[in-house]
């Protein structure tokens, strides 16, 4: 009877339509002693199936420890600003140097400008000055 | 405060390990059956789960994240077969089988448990994977067909054929064994 069910659950498993469980009880029933002689080809095929269950993998995984994305993120970040902050720092003083430059160049121009007003106007004194003492000779 | 509900907590190593530990001889053995080689399973094994780790942040995304590494290893394999067949290795590996003929290599293939592995070696990548998800790891016919990417129905009928083709070169072999 029990040998009855194995032919047909044999049968079914080679058109590959026994379930999981089915395919256990084989496994089972070809792993005891008493296999019936005309089933006995059938042995090595189920046997082999346990027996490659068992096979483990025994290397060992070296796992780096992670460096998270955003940690990689913020190291980045603090760098460009890093980066931002000492070029443009030295962006700053140099636009702040031209600036102060350029201001000057202006004042002194001013200065300039006023200073030759003021050497016309010591031109007319000077003409005064001469007509005065031409005037206090003549006396 | 949207940005909080998408964040992931980061696992620990050894949380990923616990996740990892109840499939990882699973995806050994898968490598070996694709690779046949153990070293470059080991290999192969050890890169995936790496790769696993690598992108941990989202691992708890998958719903399944055993099927996701069965598929990653699959992928993984294959591709490595090809590309040592682009580079003509597989004269090489063929070369590498047929130099185990060693006295103990040939008192174990005499082994008729051991004929078993050797067939499979022989069968075509699909029916390789199906009979080894199936009938070594024992995955339904849906988990099989998501992680091959074919119909359930394409997967029984692969299993058959890899089924009866195995029986068949048993048969063979068992009659050469006794003759």
């Amino acid at each position: 009877m029990e040998l009855d069910r194995i032919e047909k659950l044999l049968e079914k498993y080679f058109e590959a339509t026994t379930t999981v469980v089915e395919e256990e009880q084989l496994r089972d029933y070809f792993s005891q002693d008493s296999v019936a002689p005309h089933l006995e080809q059938y042995t090595p095929m189920f046997t082999y199936f346990s027996i490659a269950k068992d096979e483990r993998f025994t290397k060992q995984v070296p796992l780096k420890p992670r460096v998270s994305y955003h940690k990689w993120i913020s190291i980045a970040a603090v760098a460009v600003m890093a980066f931002g902050i000492y070029f443009g720092n030295d962006y700053r003083q140099q636009k702040e140097a031209e600036f102060a430059y350029n201001e000057t160049k202006k004042a002194l121009n001013l200065l300039a400008q006023n200073l030759e007003r003021g050497t016309e106007k010591v031109a007319y004194l000077n003409e005064f000055e001469q007509t005065k003492q031409k005037i206090y000779n003549n006396n | 405060m949207v940005y909080t509900t998408t964040e992931q907590p980061i696992m620990t190593q050894s949380e990923f390990l616990n996740v990892v530990m109840p499939f990882k001889d699973k995806l050994y053995r898968l490598s070996k059956r694709l690779l046949t080689s153990a070293e470059e399973a080991e290999d192969a094994t050890q890169e995936i789960l790496m790769k696993l780790w690598s992108k941990n942040d989202n691992i708890a995304n998958y719903k399944n994240v055993e099927a996701f590494a069965m598929t990653m290893t699959k992928n993984f394999c294959l591709d490595r077969l090809k590309s040592k067949q682009s580079n003509n290795l597989k004269l090489v590996h063929s070369n590498y089988e047929d130099g185990n003929t060693s006295l103990q290599k040939q008192l174990e293939a005499r082994d008729s448990v051991s004929w078993v592995e050797k067939i499979m070696e022989d069968l075509p990548e699909q029916q390789k994977l199906v009979l080894q998800l199936r009938d070594v790891e024992e995955y339904d016919f849906n988990e099989i067909a998501d992680l091959l990417e074919m119909q359930p129905t394409a997967v029984r009928v692969a299993l058959s054929r890899a089924r009866k083709i195995v029986r068949e070169k048993l048969m063979q072999k068992h009659s050469y064994g006794i003759g």
